[in-house]
C-alpha cells in the first residue's frame, strides 16, 4: 500500500487546457497516472490529446468518469474556488499546485474543507507521487523508485534532492507528499505522518521542514507520542535572516519565532534523526534502516 | 508588502479607526504649511520609514509652533535613522508625518495576525501598549489576551466587547472601543492584510480613544486585487539590489557573506545557503530563479549576484527535474559569456542528463568548476574562495 494515491486512482485535472496544466497532464500520463478527465469551464465537450474528455464542471467529470482525485493547475486568483468545487463534487484527494493564492482565500477554503471528507495537498506544492504507481503533480517521475520510505516536505526542488539521495542509494519510496510552502495548507506534517504510521508498506519517513510557523514543532509532539517508525529530518533556512520571506509565503521568522534552531531542537528531543546538512539526508536514512 | 504609518492610518481611518489629524510632508516648507493648517499648540513630527523603534532613535519630535516644526524638520529630513529593526546601515528619512499631539492617559496594544497553527485570524491585545509585543509575549505572556475569529462568520460584537473589557475600556469608552476593534478587523479583511496592529492605542486625558501608531503589512499574493495599495510601494525603503531583482521577477534577498548562490526553488535555495555556511563560508544572498532556469533568468541572476561587490565566488545549484541538465548547462555557459562573470563559479546540476551537462561545462573553456553533489559543491566553492 502507498498512501493517498495508487495505480487505480482516477484523476481529473482542473485547468487541463492551460499551459502548465496541459504539459503536466502529458507528463503524468507518461508516468502511468490514470488521468480520466479534465475540467475547464466553457470548454466542456472537447477532448484533450484526442483521448481525455474535458468537462465544464468537476461535478460532471465525477459523474461521468468516477474520478476521485484532482490535480489543480489553475491561476492563483481562481484556485481557492477550484479547490472548493472539487471538494463539493466529492473528490477525496486534491493536489493544488498553484502558487500565490491569497492567504484569506485559503483561510476560507480551510474552513470549508473542515466539514468535508477531503485531503487537500498544498497549495504551492509539487503534488503527490506513489512511485511506480501514480503521480499527481509536477515532480520529475524518473528520480523516484518504488519502495518503503514516506517523504513529506514543504519544498519542491529540495524534496527532489532528498528523493534523489535516497534513490541513488537504492532506497525506494512508498509515497512522497509535497505539502506546500504557504502559511495555510491542507495536509500538515502531522496529517501526513499519521498516514505513513498507519501504512504497512512504509518503514520510515523523511520529513523536510523549513523556517516559519510551528508545524515542525507540532510534528515533533506527534512523533514523540505516536510514531514507531524512524523519522529523518532536515530543516532548511538555518542561515535565513529574521523578518524576511524566503521565497515561500510561509517561510518567515516572525517575532523571533519559527527559527530552524527551535525546530531542530524540538525534533531532536522527540527522537527524530536530525540532519544538520541537506547532503546527509540519504546517508542518515540508510544508517537508520540498517539499525 | 510594507507600507508607511501615514498610509496605514489613511486605510484604517477609512474603516472607522480614530486617528489624529495629520498630513505627510516631503519638505520643511510643506511641514510649516501643514503645521499652520493644523493650528494646534503641540505638534508631533514623525519620520516615516519601514521600521519600528523610531522614537528612541530620534525619529519622533514634539514641537510647539509651525516655525519650530520647520526648523526641526530641516534636521530630520535626510537624517539616517538607526533602530533595532533597520540594521547598522539605517534608513534615510524622506517623509515626515505631521500630527497634533495627544495627552496620553493609558497605552494599550491591539493587533490582528494569522494564527498558522489554527489557520484562523487571531486578535491579540494587551494592557502593555507602546512596547514591543514580542517582548511582552516572551516575558509576561499572561498579559496578552487572544481571541480567535471564526472565518465562517467573521468578528462578532461580543468578541469586541470581551477585548474592550479585558483592556479596562468601560463606561463611555466601551462603544468607541468596540467600534474601533470591529473597524480594525474590517480593514484587515477588506485590504488583505497579513498584519494589522495599533501600538499604542491610547486613551487620552479627555477620555478619547486614538490609534497613535499603526502598522499594516499586506499579503503580497493578494496585491493584484488592490491596485491602490500597490501604488503605496516606496522603493526608497527597499534594498536597491532587491528592487532590481524584482524587475526581473527574481526572488532575491541580499545577505552579508561573499558566496553568491543561484538555485531553483526556495527550499533548495535556503538549503544551499545552509550548506555554504556549514562548509565554512557565508552566503551573500538568497536567490530562487524558479523551476525552469532558462538562459534569460540565469543571466539576470548573475547580473544581480555580481552587482553585490562583496561576492567573491558563485555557487549555481540547479535540480534539473523536468528540464534537461544539458540545456541548463548550455544556458549557464551562454549567460556566463554574456554577463562577463569574473569570479569562480561552481556548478552543480542534478537530474536528467547531468553527466552530459558536466562534460559540456568542463569543456567550455570558462572558469566553471563542476561538482557532482551538494557537499562537493559547497567544498569547491569554499576552496575557490580561499585560493582567490
Amino acid at each position: 500500500m502507498s498512501v493517498l494515491i495508487d495505480e487505480k486512482t482516477k484523476v481529473v485535472v482542473q485547468g487541463i487546457t492551460g499551459g502548465e496544466g496541459s504539459f503536466h497532464t502529458q507528463q503524468m500520463i507518461g508516468y502511468g497516472t490514470n488521468v480520466v478527465a479534465g475540467v475547464t469551464p466553457g470548454k466542456g465537450g472537447q477532448l484533450f490529446d484526442e483521448t481525455i474528455p474535458v468537462f465544464d464542471t468537476v461535478e460532471q467529470a465525477v459523474a461521468q468518469t468516477g474520478a476521485t482525485a484532482s490535480a489543480i493547475f489553475v491561476p492563483p486568483a481562481f484556485a481557492a474556488d477550484a479547490i472548493m468545487e472539487a471538494a463539493d463534487a466529492g473528490i477525496k484527494v486534491i493536489a493544488c499546485i498553484s502558487e500565490g493564492i491569497p492567504t484569506l482565500d485559503m483561510m476560507n477554503v480551510y474552513e470549508y474543507l473542515k466539514k468535508r471528507d477531503t485531503h487537500l495537498i498544498g497549495p504551492n506544492c509539487p503534488g503527490v507521487i506513489s512511485p511506480g504507481k501514480s503521480k499527481m503533480g509536477i515532480m520529475p517521475g524518473f528520480i523516484h523508485k518504488q519502495g518503503h520510505i514516506g517523504v513529506i516536505s514543504r519544498s519542491g526542488t529540495l524534496t527532489y534532492e532528498a528523493v534523489h539521495q535516497l534513490t541513488v542509494r537504492g532506497i525506494g519510496q512508498s509515497t512522497c507528499i509535497g505539502i506546500g510552502g504557504d502559511p495555510i495548507i491542507g495536509t500538515t506534517f502531522v496529517d501526513a505522518l499519521k498516514l505513513f504510521q498507519a501504512d504497512d508498506e512504509t518503514k520510515a519517513v523523511v520529513m523536510i521542514g523549513e523556517i516559519g510557523g510551528s508545524a515542525e514543532e507540532e510534528a515533533a509532539a506527534y512523533i514523540q507520542a505516536n510514531m514507531t517508525k524512524p523519522v529523518v529530518s532536515f530543516i532548511s533556512g538555518q542561515t535565513a535572516p529574521p523578518g524576511r520571506r524566503m521565497g515561500h509565503a510561509g517561510a518567515i521568522i516572525a517575532g523571533g519565532k519559527g527559527t530552524a534552531a527551535e525546530k531542530m531542537a524540538a525534533l531532536s528531543t522527540a527522537g527524530v534523526i536530525v540532519c544538520k546538512s541537506p547532503a546527509e539526508i540519504g546517508e542518515k536514512m540508510a544508517a537508520a534502516l540498517s539499525n | 508588502m510594507k507600507i508607511h504609518e501615514y498610509q496605514a492610518k489613511e486605510i484604517l481611518a477609512r474603516h472607522g479607526v480614530p486617528v489624529q489629524k495629520g498630513k505627510i510632508a516631503f519638505t520643511p516648507e510643506e511641514v510649516e504649511k501643514i503645521a499652520r493648517e493644523l493650528n494646534v499648540d503641540k505638534l508631533v513630527l514623525k519620520a516615516q520609514v519601514h521600521a519600528g523603534g523610531r522614537g528612541k532613535a530620534g525619529g519622533i519630535k514634539l514641537v510647539n509652533s509651525a516655525e519650530e516644526a520647520k526648523t526641526v524638520s530641516e534636521k530630520m529630513f535626510g537624517m539616517k535613522l538607526v533602530t533595532h529593526q533597520t540594521g547598522a546601515e539605517g534608513k534615510i528619512v524622506r517623509r515626515l508625518l505631521i500630527t497634533e499631539a495627544a495627552d496620553i492617559e493609558r497605552e494599550l496594544y491591539v493587533g490582528i495576525v494569522l494564527d498558522r497553527a489554527k489557520s484562523q485570524l487571531v486578535y491579540m491585545v494587551s494592557t502593555e501598549g507602546g512596547v514591543e509585543i514580542e517582548k511582552v509575549a516572551a516575558e509576561t505572556p499572561e498579559k496578552i489576551l487572544k481571541e480567535h475569529i471564526d472565518p465562517a462568520v467573521g468578528m462578532q460584537a461580543f468578541q469586541a466587547r470581551k477585548i474592550a473589557f479585558a483592556l479596562g475600556l468601560k463606561g463611555a469608552l466601551l462603544r468607541p472601543a468596540v467600534k474601533t476593534f470591529m473597524a480594525l478587523y474590517d480593514a484587515f479583511v477588506a485590504n488583505d492584510c497579513s498584519l494589522a496592529e495599533i501600538n499604542p492605542l491610547v486613551v487620552t486625558k479627555d477620555n478619547q480613544i486614538l490609534a497613535l501608531d499603526v502598522k499594516i503589512n499586506i499579503d503580497d499574493n493578494a496585491l493584484y486585487r488592490h491596485p491602490e495599495i500597490q501604488e503605496m510601494r516606496d522603493l526608497d525603503e527597499e534594498e536597491p539590489h532587491e528592487v532590481e531583482a524584482s524587475k526581473y521577477h527574481l526572488n532575491y534577498i541580499k545577505l552579508d557573506g561573499d558566496v553568491g548562490c543561484m538555485v531553483n526553488g526556495a527550499g533548495l535555495a535556503m538549503a544551499t545557503m545552509d550548506i555554504i555556511k556549514i562548509a565554512g563560508a557565508e552566503p551573500a544572498n538568497f536567490l530562487d530563479v524558479g523551476g525552469g532556469a532558462s538562459v534569460e533568468t540565469v543571466e539576470n541572476g548573475f547580473r544581480i549576484i555580481l552587482s553585490d561587490k562583496n561576492v567573491k565566488a558563485v555557487l549555481v545549484n540547479i535540480f534539473g527535474g523536468i528540464v534537461r541538465c544539458d540545456r541548463v548547462a548550455n544556458g549557464i555557459i551562454e549567460a556566463t559569456k554574456n554577463v562577463g562573470v569574473d569570479v569562480p563559479v561552481v556548478v552543480r546540476l542534478a537530474g536528467t542528463n547531468a553527466d552530459i551537462a558536466a562534460d559540456i561545462l568542463e569543456k567550455s573553456g570558462l572558469d566553471l568548476l563542476v561538482a557532482n553533489d551538494l557537499s562537493e559543491a559547497a567544498q569547491k566553492v569554499v576552496q575557490a574562495l580561499e585560493t582567490k
